[in-house]
């Protein structure tokens, strides 16, 4: 299936793509150890900043390093590639843990008796009880442990740091002295008199700009080698090819790049910085990589140094560098949350430009172009489609859909620009900003915006219905809002429902506010500041308030399986009166154990949302109403505000597992509704009413919405169909629809798959907010992916 | 009130059945019975009642409601038809969805309302509604209720029609028709009387008229393996459309044997089992005849 795709790469790309698909999922010690000795070596009295900037440059000075024969673009955040270093100090692995890793059958990484032993002798003895992840659930409550516990709540910063972002066009235009620069500008004029943090920002603009120094040193380090190399080399055409790598690294990162080769190089240093500083959330990522290589792409083709080929062989040699990074290894909860080596860098391509004209060049082809030859998981890739953008554009990105590899997902990038608006951002921050790791929005470069956690709207329904008991763990979690039996119409259910939600909600953000203390106070990344605007002029971190903007987001996940069982309560129960309050929990606390019937009731013969049914429809609205006014507008402690935005993950599979029987139908412990989409399998009018359905949660109030939709692939065989893709997609972002993303394989395919995995390894599948081997899924995540409605035949 | 008429399925995100997306709008009754009709249900002139098989859970709440007793539960739950005077009593019981009335009474403004939804998807795509069937010219009353109400609304329309029906309603419907998908199926009369129970006489004479007349058509031709895939039969098809003013293309539609699982499901014979469907070559051979009569043909 990819052979037809990827059979134009040139030789050189075909081979380090293979040797990146090939290479084994690995845990390294190296990082780990290096940090250890960092830290039982160097500590002394110091400031937090300054600690951790000389870290950082003790990391990039003491790693091992290596370029890869055929390689253009160097670099590597492990020791090899797809080699994931460990964060330690953030999260400690258990001897135990790592057994795990080494062996369980889905995502696991090799873990060498070496690496064991450097973890037994070295990091556990050292690191153990010390981490960020034990100072956290020290800090928490026992309300939001029990909540926690029970799966009303996930957080996201219990194991990885805050990164969530995306850089701007800063670096094609300043070097990293250029950054020193102004961090020395901005050190000038500390007002020592007036400023009571003062002090404080100085140590912060010290810490940046030693990570500035150590960035430049560790290209150094490559360039050294690879004139090292250059000299032992006895192939003339492969030698200069070394020549040029050590002639980029003395330039970049030091100085602004001066053609594509450098601003690549410069990038993919930027970004292993990042990542290796912290395990930030969703890695890293580019950003408008259309836009910001257009200038270099241009003057190459113009003065003879580039072609179309040879500029397209960098970018897959730039490419192939973010498949050998798989996401950082989880410690404790094994693959039950998120089972994936996806470490969510995406690459947005269109969209609007600055002065918000067409943002679509001859580079956005270019790149789509690399994506489908290229058909790696990693970077995921993303179309931002503003209605300025061509036609031609959407249906380039449907013919690499239709192949069935998940990418790139589509987003509208006119109502992106809105939603940033709306939460505060300069129109022109707004257009320059997107999109990133699933489907959330912020503002490129200029902003710190985190997904903090998932939240669980069916939960908290099934209290409700319980008084604010949970039968799962036997707890009175929530607050007592009634005996539900009791309650003689549908808006006192609803009104509980909503203090439930509050009272959570409540739960959750004073979590965060601690744990986004925890994290400005022991664990800034000047590294990511330096990037970051007004970190440098504000003298603040990234983790405390430096960015110029600030967003908590908390992420609703079930809405159309919250919306499906209050139609079911409202119709069956207060409506029609089917059946009896009373009757209707049994049959849910027995799971519907000898009420079949009964079940098929609720399935069929009841509003269901993403029919385009204003019934049930309206129901995903007002819950979608609550949980905004539950969440939205409440302040961070980085001067930022809480917003929300519906997306999944892979978290509807975890939150499903803990939440009881609901009155749609649903059995106990089945996946709930992922992202925006209906119930799987509840959609029957087709894509048209799922899209209308869908638009109306008013989407431009948050910060990101996913909707999924499966089609068989003959739908797409024509150009009828292309066309039909592309008219549904600017159809539903007319509507205000803010992302879809489509699976492109046939139901029988997938479940020939399940049966026979080894002969469907390179089958990838879009899972919510990425794409991921389908054979690399848990059992139940492959199930519920095989029941999403699938369109075809119309 | 509105003029109501009887329909049996409306299809949105309909992408084959006219230019753009479109939502499809199925009358129930066919004056024609052709063997590999795809939608049998919709061929009588009342709801009828379909059974299937794989989706009964043999509950039997089917057995206890029938008011006629026409049903009995035997390994599956079986209906007496000569019994049965389709009520839907059962269809209503059975939430599984195995007992289904097809075919139901709507007035112009439930069929509007519910086409009206899908407007945002049409603009933009060039699309519409198209009304099939079934047969849409035999509820000619209501279709053109409907032709109305979609002009007042500047919905497109497009209509996909046996042509067997007098040139008189055709002729009125005219105007308010953007585009006919026209279907033409056997050339020679006696074979068409054979595998559609009516003659071709009046519908190659109304594709006539209406293509002098000046109505946009797209001419619809179902390749049937062994019934009309013939060469001769496809040039004479080929030869007749040339000879048309203002035809828009012809679209050749491969067999699929889709169908067959709803004759089961209706208690009928399907009687093209042994008929399987064209491979790619034999498609492309049936599109070069028509190519070499320079028409514009595709296949769908």
């Amino acid at each position: 299936m990819a052979d037809t795709q990827t059979q134009n790469l040139t030789e050189r790309v075909s081979k380090l793509r293979l040797q990146s698909l090939n290479a084994v999922e690995s845990l390294s010690s190296e990082r780990a150890e290096l940090l250890t000795d960092f830290y039982q070596k160097k500590l002394g009295i110091m400031s937090v900043p300054v600690l951790r900037a000389m870290s950082f440059a003790w990391l990039l000075e003491h790693k091992r390093i290596a370029i890869y024969d055929g390689e253009l673009i160097v670099g590597e955040k492990g020791d090899s590639p797809k080699a994931a270093p460990s964060f330690p100090e953030l999260c400690c692995h258990t001897l135990e843990d790592l057994d795990i890793l080494n062996t369980r059958s889905l995502t696991s990484f090799k873990v060498s008796p070496a690496t064991r032993k450097a973890y037994q002798e070295k990091v556990i003895p050292f690191w153990q009880g010390k981490s960020i992840r034990d100072l956290l659930f020290a800090e928490m409550t026992p309300e939001w442990k029990d909540a926690y516990d029970a799966g009303i709540f996930t957080e996201f910063m219990e194991q990885r740091a805050p990164g969530h972002t995306v850089l701007d066009d800063k670096i094609y235009h300043h070097g990293m002295l250029d950054f020193q620069q102004k961090i020395n500008a901005s050190l000038a004029k500390l007002d020592y008199l007036d400023d009571p943090e003062a002090y404080d920002k100085q140590e912060e603009l010290k810490a940046m700009y030693i990570t500035a120094g150590a960035l430049i040193r560790f290209a150094e380090r490559y360039s050294a080698l690879a004139l090292e190399l250059a000299h032992q080399e006895s192939d003339p055409t492969r030698k200069s090819e070394l020549e040029k790598i050590a002639e980029v690294c003395t330039h970049i990162p030091a100085h602004a790049p001066r053609n594509l080769q450098e601003a690549l190089q410069y990038y993919w240093f930027v970004h292993l910085g990042v990542t290796t500083e912290l395990n930030t959330w969703d890695s890293y990522c580019p950003g408008r990589l259309d836009q910001h290589l257009l200038p270099f792409y241009e003057k190459g083709l113009a003065d003879g140094t580039l072609t179309r080929d040879t500029a397209k062989e960098l970018l897959c040699c730039f490419w192939i560098k973010f498949n050998n990074q798989p996401a950082p290894p989880k410690v404790g909860v094994t693959a039950a949350e998120s089972g994936t080596y996806t470490d969510f860098a995406q690459i947005n391509v269109g969209g609007l430009r600055a002065d918000g004209s067409d943002g679509v060049n001859e580079v956005s082809y270019l790149l789509l172009d690399v994506i489908e030859e290229m058909r790696l998981l990693q970077p995921s890739s993303s179309i931002q489609v503003s209605r300025k953008n061509p036609d031609r554009f959407i249906k380039r990105a449907a013919k690499i859909i239709r192949t069935g590899f998940g990418q790139p997902s589509i987003f509208n990038a006119d109502l992106i620009a809105q939603e940033l608006m709306r939460a505060g951002k300069t129109l022109v921050d707004a257009r320059c900003g997107g999109s990133s790791g699933c489907v959330e929005v912020g503002a490129f470069g200029k902003e710190n915006y985190n997904l903090t956690g998932y939240f669980n709207l069916p939960k908290v329904l099934e209290l409700t219905l319980h008084n604010g008991y949970d039968p799962r763990t036997g707890k009175q979690l929530g607050p007592q809002t009634g005996e539900v039996a009791k309650f003689t119409d549908f808006d006192q259910l609803f009104n509980a429902f909503e203090k439930q939600m509050l009272y959570f909600v409540d739960i959750k953000v004073r979590g965060n506010q601690v744990i986004e203390r925890l994290y400005a106070n022991y664990m800034p990344a000047p590294f990511l500041s330096l990037l970051t605007d007004d970190c440098i002029s504000s003298g603040k971190d990234y983790h405390n308030g430096g960015a110029r903007y600030n967003t908590s987001y908390i992420q609703g996940v079930g809405i159309g399986s919250i919306a499906d069982a209050l139609a079911a309560i409202k119709t069956h129960v207060y409506e029609q009166q089917t059946f009896k309050m009373d009757d209707l929990l049994k049959m849910l606390d027995a799971n519907f154990e000898g009420h079949e019937r009964a079940r098929q009731l609720l399935l069929n013969r009841t509003p269901k949302y993403g029919n385009d049914d204003d019934a049930a429809d309206a129901l995903m609205v007002r819950v979608f109403e609550s949980y905004f006014n539950a969440v939205d507008g409440r302040r961070n402690t980085k001067g930022g505000e809480y917003h929300i935005n519906m997306l999944p993950t892979t978290c509807h599979i975890y939150f499903g597992s803990v939440t009881g029987a609901l009155p749609d139908g649903r059995f106990a412990g089945k996946p709930l509704s992922e992202g925006v989409s209906p119930v799987q399998g509840a959609d029957q009018h087709g894509p048209t009413a799922v899209a209308r359905s869908v638009a109306k949660m008013d989407q431009v109030r948050t910060g990101g919405t996913l909707l999924n939709q499966k089609f068989t692939p003959q739908v797409l065989d024509s150009e009828e169909g292309l066309n039909g893709l592309v008219q549904l997609v600017r159809g539903y972002f007319n509507l205000d629809g803010h992302h879809i993303q489509f699976n492109v394989v046939d139901a029988e395919t997938l479940k020939a798959a399940q049966t026979n995995p080894e002969q469907y390894r390179s089958l990838i599948v879009r899972v919510a907010g990425y794409s991921d081997y389908f054979c690399d899924l848990s059992k139940q995540l492959q199930d519920e992916i095989i029941t999403r409605t699938a369109y075809d035949g119309f | 009130m509105s003029e109501t008429g009887m329909i049996f399925d409306i299809k949105k995100y309909a992408i084959n059945d006219g230019p753009g997306i479109r939502t499809t709008v199925f009358f129930q009754g066919c004056p024609l019975a052709c063997q590999w009709c795809h939608n049998p249900e919709s061929q009588a002139n009342k709801p009828v009642l379909m059974y299937r098989a794989n989706r009964c859970v043999l509950c039997g709440a089917c057995v206890e409601v029938c008011p006629q007793h026409a049903i009995t539960l035997d390994g599956f739950s079986s209906t007496d038809r000569s019994l049965c005077n389709t009520c839907g009593v059962c269809a209503e019981t059975c939430y599984n969805g195995a007992r289904e009335l097809s075919g139901y009474q709507v007035s112009v403004d439930e069929v509007m309302s519910e086409v009206l939804r899908d407007t945002p998807f049409y603009e933009g795509s060039g699309g519409g509604v198209t009304f099939s069937g079934g047969e849409p010219l035999l509820q000619h009353r209501f279709l053109l209720e409907l032709l109305r109400a979609c002009r007042e609304h500047e919905l497109p329309t497009v209509v996909d029609t046996s042509g067997f029906a007098a040139w008189e309603v055709l002729n009125s419907l005219r105007e308010y028709i953007e585009l006919f998908l026209f279907d033409l199926k056997i050339m020679d009369d006696e074979r068409h009387i054979q595998y559609t129970g009516v003659s071709n006489r009046l519908i190659l004479s109304n594709l006539r008229q209406l293509a002098e007349a000046g109505s946009a058509i797209t001419v619809r031709i179902p390749l049937i393996p062994g019934i009309n895939d013939d060469e001769e039969n496809l040039r004479a098809s080929g030869e007749f459309i040339r000879s048309l003013p203002n035809i828009c293309g012809v679209e050749l539609m491969g067999y699929h044997d889709l169908a067959a699982a709803k004759y089961e499901a209706l208690g009928l014979e399907y009687q093209l089992k042994q008929v399987s469907a064209h491979g790619k070559d034999q498609l492309l051979r049936s599109v070069k005849i028509f190519e070499h009569l320079c028409l514009q043909v595709k296949i769908s």
